[in-house]
This record gives structure tokens, sequence and C-alpha cells, in this order.
């Protein structure tokens, strides 16, 4: 089996949130910075996007939250995934207030299955042994 | 503000092939440039401004500027996806104002169909220097057409929006490219099952290629390219054809956010500076080219640009308006837009041809007395980052 497309390193923003995905940690930053707004950082990066302050704080996530809406493959070209039947690629609304791209898995059918605002929890795609593991969500 | 005009698009060429092979991406833009230039009456190296996305084999503005033998004293780089020639337009309208050049070229060219690249549906290609946004979404296997199906999938749920109603926007488009020649031959070269007028039954009735996205919503890849020539009012004169000023620009982005809203583009922010800058309204605009990547995306760009008010684009598609020969509102991309006759990657220059076209009385589905267009461009991707820039012309 074609492996999926990976994070690629070096990346020094995204590189924290995927080694801690080694211990099957869901990571997501906040601004240190007191007078910041909008204290959420994700994607990960090494600056907050809201004040451009330098100090993060890691933060581990319950991995649980909302469906806030999906998309279902029926055509992908590429190898890793032209074979999968039909997949749900989605926006997950974490109850911390990020929101990220992954996937919702373990349903019967996809279109059916899974609706905008359904509550979901965070389940593990290996990828090899001491490899990345993908975060993906399935039905809470 | 008070409407100007200072600057107009004064010559327009569209490549007429999208399937042509053996043509690079590069010839496509300096066989266009040449009959643009034709088309205005304006000679090759009276062109002082090169604009150029730096896309097209990844030659930018000083690459194009030696190919195509200018020596231009302002390069425009741009690059912002499928609307970057409104993004363009609004930057040579307001260098031209402010005295900084007097013609400025703006080309496209690409071949993407004959490079069999499955834009839509490729995912990730692994490649180039890996960047945040890349590792943070490749994995996934997210589609550029499943992105787009996200939007649609939000805004049917959250405002009630139906596949009937999207379908509406296809139909209409497909009812404009059957009268354009060049749009026909398009649909025939790259194989449409079905060159003809199409229901709202058929929308429905096509593949799925990204639940909620039919086939049918979504647009051809093809070959293709054109260029626009904008001059100064003093050259403008002398043109062969009456000017098609430009009376309003306008820019913004807007990124996957955290809690934000998916279903309101950028063009929220940027539709209401572009009206104002040109001190006109909505409801006063003949003709609509809003670049249709998507259905949804015209949706997106109808109610944020304020035809409409936002969730009602369902109910404002359904009412019978959107073609050339009805009345009520804007014609609708009468060209035959991105889902007909043109979409070689960035559609956004095609959307300034058809409205010039409209404002000289050319178009295939001529609205009787256009006076005003806007030309509506969207690039990268709607459901994650995406610039949104109208631009709106004025009949001489």
């Amino acid at each position: 089996m074609t492996l999926r497309p990976q994070p690629r390193f070096p990346e020094p923003d995204t590189e924290p949130f995927w080694e801690a995905t080694k211990e099957r940690n869901l990571v997501y930053q906040t601004c240190d910075n007191p007078d910041c707004t909008d204290k959420l950082i994700f994607y990960p990066r090494a600056h907050c996007n809201s004040c451009g302050g330098l100090k993060t704080t890691w933060n581990t996530s319950k991995g649980e939250g909302v469906v806030y809406t999906y998309s279902v493959v029926m055509q992908s070209r590429h190898p890793a995934f032209k074979d999968l039947g039909p997949y749900a690629v989605a926006y997950v609304d974490l109850d911390e207030g990020f929101r990220m791209m992954t996937n919702v898995i373990n349903v019967d059918n996809p279109i059916d299955d899974i609706q905008i605002g359904m509550k979901v929890k965070l389940v593990w795609q290996e990828q090899g042994e001491g490899e990345i593991a993908l975060p993906m969500f399935e039905p809470a | 503000m008070a409407q100007t005009r200072e600057a107009a698009i004064v010559g327009i060429h569209e490549y007429p092939l999208r399937v042509a092979p053996g043509v690079s991406a590069l010839q496509i833009k300096a066989a266009s440039a040449s009959k643009a230039l034709e088309d205005a009456g304006i000679s090759w190296q009276d062109v002082d401004a090169v604009y150029d996305t730096g896309s097209h084999q990844n030659i930018g503005g000083l690459g194009i500027s030696e190919y195509l033998g200018l020596n231009p004293r302002l390069i425009d780089n741009t690059s912002v996806g499928g609307t970057s020639y409104e993004f363009q337009a609004h930057h040579a309208a307001t260098m031209i104002a402010a005295g900084k050049a007097n013609v400025a070229l703006l080309t496209y060219g690409s071949t993407a169909h004959s490079d069999r690249r499955a834009i839509g549906t490729a995912g990730a290609t692994g490649q180039g220097s890996p960047t945040p946004f890349n590792n943070m979404e490749d994995p996934w296997g997210m589609t550029l057409i499943s992105g787009y199906g996200m939007v649609k999938a939000r805004h049917m749920h959250q405002y009630g929006t139906t596949n009937e109603q999207f379908a509406e926007i296809s139909v209409a488009t497909r009812y404009h490219a059957m009268r354009n020649p060049e749009a026909v031959k398009a649909m025939t070269a790259l194989e449409f099952v079905g060159v003809n007028e199409i229901t709202t039954q058929d929308v429905l009735d096509s593949r799925m290629i990204a639940w909620p996205l039919h086939l049918l919503e979504c647009c051809m890849v093809s070959d293709g390219g054109g260029a626009v020539v904008i001059a100064s009012k003093e050259v403008a004169k002398n043109c062969k054809k009456s000017p098609v000023w430009i009376i309003g620009g306008a820019e913004a982005t807007k990124y996957r956010e955290n809690g934000g809203d998916i279903t309101v583009s950028a063009g929220a922010q940027s539709g209401p500076r572009a009206f104002e800058d040109a001190g006109v309204s909505p409801n006063e605009i003949d003709v609509l080219m809003a670049y249709d990547s998507f259905s949804i995306t015209v949706m997106c760009m109808i109610e944020d640009l304020g035809f409409c008010k936002k969730g009602e684009g369902g109910d404002y598609v359904s009412q019978g308006i959107l073609k050339f020969d009805q009345k009520g509102g804007p014609a609708l991309n009468t060209d035959g837009g991105g889902l007909s006759s043109n979409h070689p990657g960035e559609r956004g220059i095609f959307l300034l041809l058809e409205a010039t076209r409209q404002m000289r009385g050319e178009s295939t589905s001529q609205v009787d007395g256009a006076k005003l267009a806007v030309a509506v461009g969207n690039g990268g991707q709607l459901g994650a980052r995406h610039a949104t820039s109208p631009t709106i012309l004025a009949a001489d």
C-alpha cells in the first residue's frame, strides 16, 4: 500500500506537533503574551498569528470535538487514496477551540453517517513503528 | 469616493484553443499579447508596464519581459492564484492613475490540459520545500475539489441551500456557453458528455466528484490563455475601440480560522470596498463575471459582494435572473464560464475579457445596454487560504 503523503522535515513550525504524535498526543499552542486577545494558535507556528508574539506554550488536547464541515472524496488520483473508496475529509472543531483538517473514519457510509455538528473523538492512524501517527476522528 | 476614469482596458485577446498540443504557455502569452495590442491599436514597444504571475513555466516579470522583448519601467509579479489578474488590474489602474506608467500588459498562458494536470483530484504532490500548511493538510488526502465541497456542505447546512439551487448556476452558465462558438469548440475538444444545454436534473444526475459537488458543478481543465492591455486615458483616446474604464477595485484575503465562518469569503471585505471605490452599488450592475471554479464559489461571490444577503444566494439564483436575456439582476458568466468555456487553472483574466466584451457590446450573449460589469476573481482555495478581488468596469 502506498503511504499517504507524510509531513516533511526539516520544517520547524510543525515538527513539535508531529513529534508529539509519536507519543499519541494531539498538541496545540497558546500565546504567552498577556495582552493577546486571541491566544489560540493553530496550525502550529513559532509566532502568534494574532499578536506577533514569539513566546508560545504547547498544550495537549483532550481530542474531543465536533465536525464543522466535511466532504466525501469520490475520486482521488493520488496513489495512496485512489483505491480507498469514498473517504471523508473534514474540519473538526476541537473543544479547546482550534479547527483542524482531518479525516472522519470508522463509519459505514461517510455521506450519510457523518453530520455537521456531530460529536467526534480522536483516533490515531499508525504510520509505522516509531513513526509519526495521523490524528483522525470517529463518532464519539 | 467619487468615481474616477483614469485607466481603461483598451485591448483584449482570449486564446481560442482549449486543447493546444505542441504549444507552450509562453507562446500562448506572446500570441495573446500580440493580438491584444493589435486589438488596441498600440505598438509592441509602447508597453511600459508588465504584470505577471510568474506561474507560467516559472518565468516572472523579468523573464517574460525579456522573452517578449519589452523594456518596462514597471514590473509587478502579483500571484494570488486565479484572481491574480483582478489584483493586477487594480494595481495597473492605480499606477497609471499615479502617472507611473501608460500602457500595462497582463498575459496568461497555460497548458494544464495537455500536461494532464489533475488539478482538482490529484491531492498533494509531496514535492517542493515543505511548508507548515502542507504538513498540516496533505496527510488527510484533501483534493482541491473536496476543499470546495466542504464549503458547499457547510453552506447547505447553515442556510438550507439545496443542490437544485446550486445547479441553477451551472444551467445558466451552460446556456451562455452554447451561444459562444469558442466554448462549444472547447467542450467538444475536451470530450464533454453532451455538448448541449443542461437542466438542474442533469446536474444532480452527474456523478459525484467530492460530495456534495457533482461533476457539472466543477470547472473544466483546459489549455488556454489571454492578454489584457490597460492604458491611461490619454492613450485610450487614440485606441481603436472604445475604452472600458476601470472604475473600482479592491483586494482581500481570508484563511481557515479557528472558529471562523467558512461560508464567508474574502469578498465580504473586498466587495464593499470595490463598490465604494467605483461609486456604484450592486443593484446597478448589468453583468457579473464571478469566478466559477465551482458552483459554491459563485454562490459565495454573489452573497459576499452584496447582490443578496448572506445565506440567501440559493433563493437569489433560483428566481430566473442569471441568463443574459432575463431581467431582474446582472447576467452571470456570459461567456460560458470556467464550467463550460475556459479554465486552464487561473481563470481570472477571462473574467476581465468577457466583462470588457460586454461593455463593448461584443459578447455572444450580449446584455442589452450593458453599462457596468463586475469581474470578481477568487484565488487559492475557498475553504482555506484564498484571495478575492472585484474589478468594476464601466462602458465609455
